[in-house]
């Protein structure tokens, strides 16, 4: 019988074919740092925190199918200090005012930056000026803090069966756009419990009226870091298709 | 202020340490010294000469909690043109009476937008949060006075 198993930093992950060496990764519960790869949807590629090295060739952990005798790095100081450098990149290139935002101490792209300990943002800001689309009765876009990881795109085709997001123009000019007549959420078929309103990792899609229901401090990422918490969504997406 | 939650702790800290110009004393310019610590972003003509003389009098600059990091709330004005804020605050803004922009020789010229500080001098040290506790303020501080590299705790590093 041929072993199906990769190496992650010298532990042997065992995987089935097909799987990702995220998805791999995931279920032997050793963490990647990632930010656009959500469970269950189809893997993008984008937001290259899942970066490994397989030999000296890097790659996206979440789109790279996992292969027999693969011997993989990821939790290294060089790995880490890129994985650091692209979340500056991300920061900056938004406006992530953290005291100012709802959903400071639940947000992903803050959470990565205390888990790599990122200090300060290195590289000059961008300001960028972006639009805020407050038109919809329950659920806000704020654009300024969009890192344009593409899981309300992906969430709202592959899981709410709608199109309500997509991500239209290249590179700084880049953005999240709503697919309806006017190009707001209020003409879109959008609901506040779809799963694409509630997959956002940062404050770019919040739901109105429940900003501070808990208080800052005692937010999910103020008490976890967010390796326990990526383990978590996994294991929980597991036992939820166990369920089916 | 978050300097001051240190509460207690300051009086072990001043038998390390003599203040420069800071809050606390009436020193104008700043002289000689080991360890400047700048909190705020960048918004005006005159923060870059205060800072700048900071930066040439500091062997150790850090800056301090969210707005000097990355220009904070303050930064939010960038979004808009510098003239329409003054506009808006100074002559459309609702309640406004006697509209004018002011435009007194003793008043810094506001800068087009608000800037980190590290994108004007460079710094050696940041001290995240808004603000940083007085707990991160120590860790940073224990070790510089001691000659030694600081290093800030996950359980103290927040950017909220």
């Amino acid at each position: 019988m041929t072993h199906n198993t990769i190496t992650i930093d010298g532990q042997e992950v065992p995987f089935e074919v097909g799987q990702t060496i995220m998805d791999a990764a995931l279920a032997a519960k050793v963490y990647i740092p990632h930010l656009c790869h959500y469970p269950g949807l189809t893997p993008h590629g984008n937001c290259r925190l899942c970066s490994i090295e397989i030999g000296k060739k890097s790659v996206a952990a979440c789109t790279t199918p996992a292969v027999a005798g693969q011997q993989i790095s990821s939790n290294t100081p060089a790995i880490n200090a890129a994985r650091k450098s692209i979340t500056q990149m991300l920061f900056i290139e938004g406006n992530h005012i953290c005291p100012s935002c709802e959903k400071s101490g639940n947000c992903k792209l803050q959470a990565m930056g205390y888990f790599l300990g990122m200090l300060d943002e290195h590289f000059p800001q961008f300001y960028q000026r972006r639009k805020i689309d407050a038109s919809h009765a329950d659920i806000v876009l704020d654009r300024d803090r969009c890192i344009l990881c593409d899981l309300c795109v992906r969430a709202s085709r592959e899981v709410d069966g709608k199109n309500v997001f997509a991500i239209a123009g290249r590179g700084t000019e880049a953005h999240l756009i709503v697919n309806s007549s006017s190009g707001k959420l209020v003409d879109s078929n959008l609901e506040v419990d779809d799963l694409a309103a509630n997959i956002c990792p940062v404050g770019a899609i919040l739901k109105k009226s429940q900003g501070y229901d808990v208080p800052i401090g005692e937010r999910i990422y103020d008490q976890h870091t967010i390796s326990e918490i990526g383990l978590q969504e996994s294991i929980a997406k597991e036992s939820k298709s166990d369920d089916n | 202020m978050s300097f001051l939650d240190m509460d207690e702790r300051l009086v072990a800290l001043l038998e390390q340490v003599e203040f420069n110009r800071s809050p606390l004393t009436d020193i104008k310019h700043c002289g000689s010294c080991e360890i400047g610590l700048i909190e705020g972003g960048v918004c005006n003509a005159e923060n870059v000469k205060v800072l700048q003389e900071f930066r040439a009098n500091c062997k150790t600059l850090i800056a301090v909690g969210a707005c000097a990091i990355n220009g904070g709330v303050p930064a939010m004005r960038n979004h808009f043109d510098l003239k329409d804020c003054l506009q808006e605050a100074y002559e459309t803004g609702i309640g406004v009476t006697n509209p004018q922009i002011p435009n007194d020789t003793e008043l810094p010229l506001l800068l087009d937008k608000v800037y980190p500080i590290h994108e004007v001098v460079p710094v050696d040290y940041y001290l995240p949060g808004c603000p940083p506790s007085a707990d991160a303020f120590l860790q940073i501080l224990g070790p510089l006075l001691a000659g030694k590299e600081p290093v800030l705790s996950s359980d103290h590093l927040h950017y909220d």
